[in-house]
């Protein structure tokens, strides 16, 4: 699962990867014609629309991108960096930055690229940009308090509008389509040339074709949580689906032997319950847990049964569910959840009169793990939440 | 030899697009620029007055954000030498390596470099505030859809359409 920083990939390793990427970036920008002021501007006077479509070719495809990954369950979007929103900042700094454009003719990366290959202009824009931020710093005691202003956190798009996400991604891809359209008509117009978009070529075929597929994919790259979360809240689903069941004598077995099959015992009580008593060596998740990169691998463990604990067995379900449809295998629940377990073990009262050998073994047996349980868990120091050490990736600027 | 014709627009946007999704993928960010400019600007302020930085308040909170390492350590600094390569090695094969001095037809050469210099001082002082460029906050932000990324782009684009008008001797 993304992002191969800082596992896979290492911290210094990805110094080097920075670099390719760089370079990729770079070779691109200059192959699209960001190198030059002249084609930069044309946007926004009309006779050349390249970096509106660049960009928002590349703004929809990296949007219905991710979304895919997350779809089918490759990236943790809780550690990809999501800018933050601060909103007057981003305004007045935006508005800022669109005056730049006009002015100096680039913006900070097309600077870069351009001054590569030898445009003047470029150079003393770079220039003016470090100025530029030494402004900023000299002076940020004036700035501070709108660069801080209206803070609201990381919210996304889809989030802020309170709309779904493939109806945002569907909006943005739709918007993005028909700008494409519009502007070649415009550029044609501004140019004094024949319209030439409506010629049906093989190249513009698979522009339309890949638009097509684009608009497709924005609806079917559904959150996967959100539908799981969905999946299980319908009640009779849950119900009728079969997930393996461990009794509670099994259960209690098992947590006293020594020379059995490991187990994983993973509580999804809340934590303030997991906190004042759990069971030895399990380990508190959340519903959310079962989608995040590190808990995933925790799931991974070979060689073991991960039983599910909650207080009822609705709970215990619905997350084994999840699990199952996330691939996790070997996943079981405790039948009757933590309060049956309660009630048939750790509060076991012994049957007064056994009138078979059947009920004086139960009652044996159960007063046994009973007192070897109890034990377990007053010495037990619970293992706490699932190890999360990896934190959102540190991105912008 | 002449010059190369340029990709075309929509092919680029794929393989920008694509590229960005594998930046998101491996390193949980996206792309950037201004924080190269910025992480060069410490740098520099630093060389030159350790005592200055040490005492002022942007860059206290900058060396906060970024513990213990030189300014330039940074990853927006190795993606930008990679730009450098990337955008010269393509201007190398395509013919454009040139040095030129380029401005709109009918402005002035004076104001086409004073122009130049002031733009690059608003997009410094405009990515600070908007934490972030036209890569890192428009594009990225687009990409993972922030809401302040996706604001930021629409006041870029919106601002550079407002002020188009004003500076059209510079352009046309």
């Amino acid at each position: 699962m993304g992002p191969l920083v800082p596992d896979i990939i290492s911290a210094n390793l990805n110094y080097i990867v920075a670099l390719l990427i760089g370079i990729c970036f770079g070779a691109i920008l200059e192959q699209a014609g960001f190198s030059t002021s002249k084609k930069l501007v044309g946007l926004f006077y009309g006779y050349d629309f390249t970096v509106l479509r660049v960009f928002f070719t590349a703004g929809i495809v990296a949007m219905v991108g991710v979304m895919g990954l997350i779809h089918f369950g490759l990236l943790d979007i809780n550690l990809v960096y999501i800018n933050p929103t601060f909103v007057w900042s981003a305004i007045i700094g935006g508005i800022i930055m669109g005056a730049g454009f006009i002015i100096g003719g680039f913006c900070p990366g097309t600077s870069i690229c351009a001054a590569a290959i030898g445009k003047i202009d470029a150079m003393i824009f770079i220039l003016g940009s470090l100025v530029g931020v030494l402004i900023f710093a000299e002076g940020y005691s004036l700035f501070e308090p709108l660069y801080k202003a209206a803070n609201l956190g990381n919210p996304r798009i889809f989030e802020t509008l309170n709309i779904s996400q493939n109806l945002f991604a569907f909006l943005m891809v739709s918007v993005a389509l028909i700008a494409f359209y519009f502007v070649t008509l415009i550029e044609s117009k501004v140019n004094k040339r024949e319209v030439v978009f409506v010629k049906l070529s093989r190249e513009n075929g698979l522009i339309i074709l890949s638009g097509a597929l684009l608009l497709i994919f924005s609806l079917l790259f559904t959150d996967r949580k959100a539908d799981l979360l969905n999946l299980v809240n319908d009640d009779n689903f849950v119900k009728n689906y079969s997930i393996d069941e461990i009794t509670p004598d099994e259960f209690a077995f098992r947590l006293v032997c020594e020379n059995c099959e490991r187990m994983q015992i993973i509580d999804f009580r809340n934590k303030k319950e997991y906190d004042k008593w759990s069971l030895p060596r399990s380990t508190h998740f959340t519903v959310d847990n079962l989608f995040e990169k590190e808990p995933n691998l925790f799931l991974k463990i070979k060689g073991s049964i991960k039983v599910f604990v909650a207080n009822k067995e609705i709970t215990e379900k619905k997350a084994a569910i999840i699990a199952r449809r996330l691939g996790y295998k070997r996943i079981m629940i405790l039948k009757g959840g933590l309060d049956e377990f309660n009630k048939e073990i750790l509060q076991f009262e012994p049957i007064a009169k056994p009138q078979n050998i059947k009920e004086i073994n139960l009652n044996r047996f159960r007063l046994q793990v009973k007192e070897e349980i109890n034990r377990l868990i007053k010495e037990n120091k619970p293992k706490g939440p699932v190890e999360k050490k990896q934190k959102r990736a540190l991105g912008g600027c | 030899m002449n010059e190369t014709k340029y990709m075309n627009p929509y092919l680029a946007g794929l393989l920008l697009g694509i590229l960005l999704l594998t930046t998101i993928y491996i390193t949980g960010r996206g792309l950037g620029a201004s924080g190269a400019i910025k992480s060069f600007t410490v740098a520099t302020v630093e060389a030159i007055a350790q005592s200055h930085t040490s005492s002022t308040k942007f860059y206290q909170e900058y060396s906060k954000e970024h513990q213990g390492t030189s300014p330039l350590m940074n990853w927006l600094v190795f993606e930008i030498v990679g730009v450098l390569i990337g955008a010269f090695l393509s201007g190398l094969v395509s013919n454009r390596l040139n040095l030129k001095f380029e401005k709109g037809p009918n402005a002035t050469r004076n104001a086409r470099l004073i122009g130049a210099f002031l733009g690059g001082v608003l997009w410094g002082i405009g990515s600070q505030l908007g934490r972030g460029c036209t890569s890192g906050a428009a594009l990225s932000g687009m990409a993972v859809m922030s809401t302040g990324g996706i604001l930021t782009m629409i006041c870029i684009f919106g601002g550079a359409y407002g002020f188009a008008y004003f500076f059209r001797k510079l352009w046309l």
